[in-house]
């Protein structure tokens, strides 16, 4: 299990891989607000254009997006059948007790357009930002909270530590479950309540194992002179560059505009 | 540089102490090996001379900063450098040299002096093509060599390796101890290698051997391993070479720690 991905980045150097992931962080907030704005053809259109913008400009390939929406597909059939049977208005048809409205299927079509183009964006996101910088980026835009003593550094921090130990922890996982397996514990047969009991041999070593890893990474974390966030300072530095700026307009113009053509002339 | 004044540690109130009447002086510039079995306090030692642990009794001193001084620890860290048997409880980021800068990070220091830092870092520990790899996906000596350069990019005056190469096969071993010996031969960096290994601490400079929460015995290694009989009653060996000459006579010169030294010392036994 060495060769595990860590979240689904995928390293590239298209102009979305470059870009500051606050950018790409603040960009995503604004699209969505407009996205929730959206209400006629147009504007949803708009959205549409601009998600397809972005995933030409990632490089990254078609397949691996559509596979990231696969997952929800199940989600957004769901959401649209109930808002095609249950929203009163203008009958289309009826079948036995269920009836769909004009305005149910306009209600439908938008809530699966609206969680499909939230999807497809937020995996880009993920797509091109290695997690190390995402949580970089986090830590910046939310650093003005520590005004009000919410603990940004240490969460980002958290997050960091996590990330790095995923693997260590998955291939420690595989050498426990290998290791009892080999003492004759049985993992695959039985009912759910037997396959979870027979879990428990896993968990409590590796529970106990992260407890001596946490104790000896605070120690060597001290020994590194580690003193919390404050005066603290980064190898890479976040700079914002041209394509931060060709990013920022972008988006705010594409949002405006979906906020005016859907505010404004109710397309 | 690293100073213990009759220091005796306990880790619990009223409980047996660990270390007992440690007088001992590291200076700068040497290259101090720590033996002794397993539970007599070698790793107990190591910790009380960054401030990890405090001394129950007695005290210990880094540059002449007792690490009493609350004030001070951070100094008395930045001097002393720390580094674990297991690499991988001892690197922060996913990313090689982010981990490195991870100290310098915390000094506060430029990014650009950061990244100089980390640099030499890396070309000391001959790490730098790897600077962008994840540590997971690095072999053990490796990561253990990153660990270091950790610890050196914030430019300690002494490095202390509680048994760094215990977990490591013997290439493994041999990568990290070249570091080690070299960033001492080289650069001049006090080094304190904590190591169950004769054959390492054959080659440092001055050889403590400790039993029971004292030290027995103290010396080169010369010195240190000619005692045969003493080194067995603490249960310790000693290398090889002084072994098969112990027992071809044991009254020989039992300060061959070289093979050619030995081969030397067989000839001129063999000739009479
Ligand atoms: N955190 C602790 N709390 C209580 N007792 C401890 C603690 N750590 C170590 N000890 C005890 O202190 C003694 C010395 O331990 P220490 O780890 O210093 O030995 P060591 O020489 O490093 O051994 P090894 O060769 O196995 O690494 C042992 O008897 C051990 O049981
Ligand atoms: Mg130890």
């Amino acid at each position: 299990m060495t060769n595990i991905t860590l979240g689904q980045y995928l390293p590239g150097t298209s102009p979305l891989h470059r870009m500051d992931p606050r950018t790409k962080l603040c960009s995503l907030f604004i699209f969505i607000i407009a996205l929730f704005m959206a209400k006629g053809p147009a504007s949803y259109g708009l959205c549409v254009l601009f998600t397809a913008f972005a995933a030409i400009l990632s490089q990254v390939k078609l397949k691996l997006i559509l596979r990231s929406l696969r997952a929800i597909i199940f989600i957004v059939l769901f959401t649209a059948a109930l808002n095609l049977l249950y929203t009163p208005g203008e009958e289309i048809f009826k079948v036995w007790i269920f009836t769909v409205t004009r305005e149910g299927a306009r209600i439908a079509c938008a809530m699966a357009v609206r969680i499909i183009l939230l999807v497809a964006q937020s995996s880009l996101l993920t797509f091109t930002t290695s997690p190390m910088s995402l949580t970089d980026g986090l830590e910046t835009l939310l650093s003005p909270l520590k005004k009000i003593k919410v603990p940004v550094h240490e969460f980002a921090m958290m997050m960091t530590i996590a990330l790095r130990f995923i693997p260590t922890l998955s291939d420690e996982t595989n050498k426990i479950t290998s290791a009892q397996k080999a003492r004759g514990a049985d993992l695959e047969s039985g009912g759910l309540i037997k396959r979870a009991k027979a879990l428990i041999p896993i968990l409590v070593p590796l529970f106990v194992s992260s407890f001596r890893r946490a104790d000896e990474l605070a120690t060597a974390m001290e020994c590194r002179l580690y003193r919390g966030g404050e005066g603290r300072t980064r190898l890479h530095e976040l700079k914002y560059g041209k394509v931060d700026a060709a990013g920022y307009a972008i988006t705010v113009i594409v949002s405006a505009g979906v906020i005016v053509l859907a505010r404004v002339f109710g397309l | 540089m690293i100073e213990f004044k009759n220091v005796s540690f306990a880790y619990e109130e009223g409980a047996k102490n660990v270390l007992s009447d440690i007088d001992l002086e590291i200076k700068k510039g040497e290259c101090v090996a720590v033996l002794g079995h397993n539970g007599c306090g070698k790793s107990t030692l190591a910790k009380l001379m960054n401030g990890i642990l405090i001394p129950t009794a007695g005290d210990v001193f880094v540059n002449g900063l007792s690490t009493r001084d609350e004030e001070r620890l951070f100094d008395i860290r930045r001097a002393a450098g720390m580094v674990f048997q297991n690499s991988d409880n001892q690197i922060v980021s996913s990313i090689v040299e982010e981990d490195v800068a991870f100290a310098c990070e915390n000094l506060g220091m430029e990014s650009a002096e950061i990244r100089k830092r980390v640099d030499e870092a890396l070309s000391a520990v001959d790490m730098l093509e790897y600077r962008t790899h994840a540590p997971h996906l690095l072999s053990g000596g490796q990561k253990q060599r990153v660990a270091i350069a950790g610890v050196l990019a914030m430019e300690p005056q002494a490095l202390i390796l509680d048994e760094p190469t215990a977990m490591l096969d013997p290439r493994g071993r041999r990568e990290v101890l070249d570091t080690v010996l070299g960033l001492n031969r080289e650069k001049g960096m006090t080094v304190v290698l904590i190591t169950h290994h004769m054959d390492e601490a054959a080659l440092c400079s001055r050889v403590v051997v400790m039993h029971e929460g004292r030290i027995a015995l103290t010396g080169t290694p010369k010195e240190v391993f000619s005692q045969v009989e003493k080194m067995r009653e603490l249960s310790l060996d000693v290398p090889q070479t002084v072994k098969l000459l112990y027992e071809l006579d044991s009254s020989l010169d039992l300060t061959a720690l070289s093979v050619k030294e030995c081969a030397d010392q067989i000839e001129k036994y063999l000739r009479g």
